[in-house]
């Protein structure tokens, strides 16, 4: 149910362009933080965490694996919402 | 005597039971007011051990305010100040004491100095949080509060086994550093790991938060798992194994947040992630991670609570915080939104905002010491964190398909209660050394440099950038009504079954052992009828004319013989 089945005026987050320059602002300031690998002086724990662009790679393959990997957990562990029955 | 009484957690628990009679619309200004005198009453207390008690020859100490109690007395303060203003509108007067008794116990816990006062507040905080959970009064919270209960009360009595072990072996109850060597440490760790949530030990949490009360769930997030990581902050610092633990804590419950749809619960195992970090500080033992382990529960009680207030306000008004049925509620909640953001950014560490400040001493920590897998582990932590909390909470309720909900916004008190939360969570982030000046040791810490803030920055914005792929393309896993399956599985569908199956298991016994013995019986019955019956060998009537003659017989027979 969108706004207009309230007699709203559509907001501007409800406009698809909306969302696709959200995204695409996403990957401006990510692109940013990439060249901003250039310009800091880093200070590694161990070696591999000072290797070009770890933190942004990690982050991107952290997030994805944990979120298809949780997909595949539900097969497992989910059932229907009133199965404890109580 | 006034020792023992001048003290914040007595004060505070005393004006629980004043509650019992306070008229009803003096309950909200109460669980502020009370609060607020005692935090100023303990920041006047001189530090030291006081309020001693003799008890069997037992010395207990009742108040103890040093650099690691006084941190956590402060900020149990805080959450039950802003505890008691969220809940301000809430005339229930069971709720309304129990908060006070809760948070009071928790204090007093925390200020105890020896195991014994400790074991009775860490029942106190069990038996007076179970009515937040009751007091949503339902069959459902019924349920789960018994079950609450009685993991809380079992973790009670393994502090109390391993305590009089501990006074057996050394003739003291003294809560100072334990260690896990004996019986006793160990008993004393297992009873602060159920409490603290433990991998395997950790799903009352999920159970119990989701189905108290709206206010209920933002009192208990608060208290019960941070005075455990105070437990162990206190008695098991540096303890290896706790690295572990922790490192498996702050991993598994991203995985099921992700899939969880209420949002309680997403928030439930949410804590239990952040928990993991704290522990993993505690293990690690040095002054810069203990001051981490500190720093961050003091940050997190904040920002957890203002992500539960958040929740609180949507349930409140809209009656469901489950994702499945929630969505565009930023139209109708706008300002519940702002905050709900600023909780999300705070548990997920952007720069500027409280978990950046705090975790990182964690991270920091970990990572000079060198424990590289430990430390990769809690940085793959992180970007889930800013999965369930940062993004898909505040996303799923107030953004995505707009769900239809039209809903006044939260109450003012509500409101009120989660705006001072919100400006704390920034104030830490941007100003951090007032809080960094009531750390345990003298910290040698600066969150702000270059290389933290950058690197922070393409963690988190780089998940945030996989979530926006994985939604465009349909990958993300959706909402769906349901229920996860976690440890709780075992006591809940397991244990029941076992315990049926051997039930009837015995029945079938005993069924067929008194089969047998009827068996017997009737066998033994049977036979007397035979013999005994009126057909019987033994009842078989002899006429007497053929007694008569018998005995004739023998008298002549007799008479015959006498006459030789």
């Amino acid at each position: 149910m969108s706004s207009d089945q309230h007699g709203e005026r559509p907001r501007w987050l409800d406009r698809p362009e909306t969302v696709t320059l959200i995204v695409h602002s996403l990957w401006v300031i990510c692109a940013a933080l990439v060249v901003a690998e250039f310009f800091y002086h880093k200070h590694p724990y161990f070696r591999f965490d000072g290797s070009f662009g770890f933190y942004a790679i990690f982050g991107f393959a952290a997030y994805c694996f944990i979120v298809l990997s949780a997909k595949r957990l539900r097969r497992l562990i989910k059932r229907e919402e009133g199965y404890y029955d109580e | 005597m006034s020792e023992l009484l001048l003290n914040p957690a007595i004060l505070m628990m005393a004006a629980g039971l004043v509650a019992l009679v306070l008229p009803r619309r003096a309950l909200g200004i109460w669980a502020v007011a009370v609060p607020l005198a005692t935090l100023w009453l303990l920041w006047t207390l001189p530090q030291g051990e006081a309020g001693r008690l003799t008890v069997f020859g037992i010395e207990l100490i009742t108040r103890r305010i040093d650099g690691l109690s006084f941190v956590w007395a402060v900020i149990f303060h805080i959450a039950a100040i802003l505890a008691g203003l969220y809940a301000w509108h809430v005339q229930d007067r069971v709720q309304q004491v129990a908060a006070l008794i809760y948070a009071g116990s928790a204090i007093g816990a925390v200020l105890s100095g020896d195991l014994l006062t400790l074991f009775l507040y860490w029942e106190l905080t069990a038996l007076s949080s179970v009515l937040l959970i009751w007091a949503s009064r339902n069959p459902t919270a019924t349920k789960v509060g018994f079950r609450y209960l009685v993991i809380q009360v079992i973790s009670g009595l393994l502090l109390m086994c391993g305590a009089l072990v501990l006074y057996r072996d050394q003739g003291t109850v003294a809560f100072g550093h334990i260690g896990l060597e004996g019986l006793a440490g160990w008993l004393i760790f297992i009873a602060f790991g159920i409490k603290c949530a433990f991998p395997l030990l950790h799903n009352w949490l999920q159970d119990a938060y989701p189905q108290a009360t709206p206010t209920g769930t933002v009192v208990l997030s608060a208290f019960t798992t941070k005075l455990a990581v105070y437990a162990l902050a206190r008695g098991f610092a540096g303890e290896e194994l706790l690295i572990t633990i922790g490192a498996v804590m702050t991993a598994f419950p991203i995985f099921f947040a992700v899939i969880e749809n209420d949002l309680r619960r997403v928030l439930s195992y949410s804590l239990n992630n952040q928990l993991g970090f704290m522990v993993v500080g505690v293990g690690v033992g040095t002054e810069l991670a203990l001051n981490g382990a500190a720093a961050h529960a003091f940050a997190h009680i904040l920002y957890k609570a203002l992500l539960f207030m958040s929740m609180g306000a949507v349930l409140h008004r809209v009656g469901t915080v489950k994702a499945s049925e929630l969505g565009g509620l930023y139209k109708s909640m706008p300002v519940t939104t702002i905050f709900c953001i600023i909780g999300a950014m705070s548990i997920s560490a952007f720069p500027l905002f409280s978990g950046f400040v705090t975790k990182s001493m964690i991270l920091t920590a970990v990572g000079g010491e060198g424990y590289w897998v430990i430390w990769t582990v809690l940085l793959f932590a992180s970007a889930g964190v800013l999965d369930h909390s940062g993004i898909k909470v505040p996303f799923f309720t107030f953004f995505f398909h707009d769900a239809g909900h039209r809903v006044k916004e939260a109450p003012w008190n509500m409101l009120l209660a989660m705006g001072i939360t919100a400006f704390l969570c920034i104030g830490i982030g941007v100003y951090p050394e007032p809080l960094y000046a009531i750390l345990p040791y003298p910290v040698d810490y600066a969150p702000y440099t270059a290389a933290h803030v950058i690197t922070q920055l393409q963690l988190l914005m780089f998940a945030a950038l996989a979530f926006a792929v994985l939604m465009r393309k349909g990958w993300y896993p959706e909402e769906i009504p349901s229920t996860n399956l976690d440890t709780d599985w075992l006591y809940r569908r397991l244990l029941p079954r076992v315990i049926r199956s051997l039930l009837n298991g015995m029945w079938a016994i005993d069924r067929g052992a008194r089969a047998g013995a009827m068996a017997v019986v009737n066998g033994v019955v049977e036979r007397m009828a035979k013999s005994h019956g009126p057909e019987g060998l033994m009842s078989r009537n002899i006429s007497i004319g053929a007694m008569v003659s018998w005995v004739s017989l023998f008298l002549a027979i007799y008479l015959f013989l006498s006459f030789y």
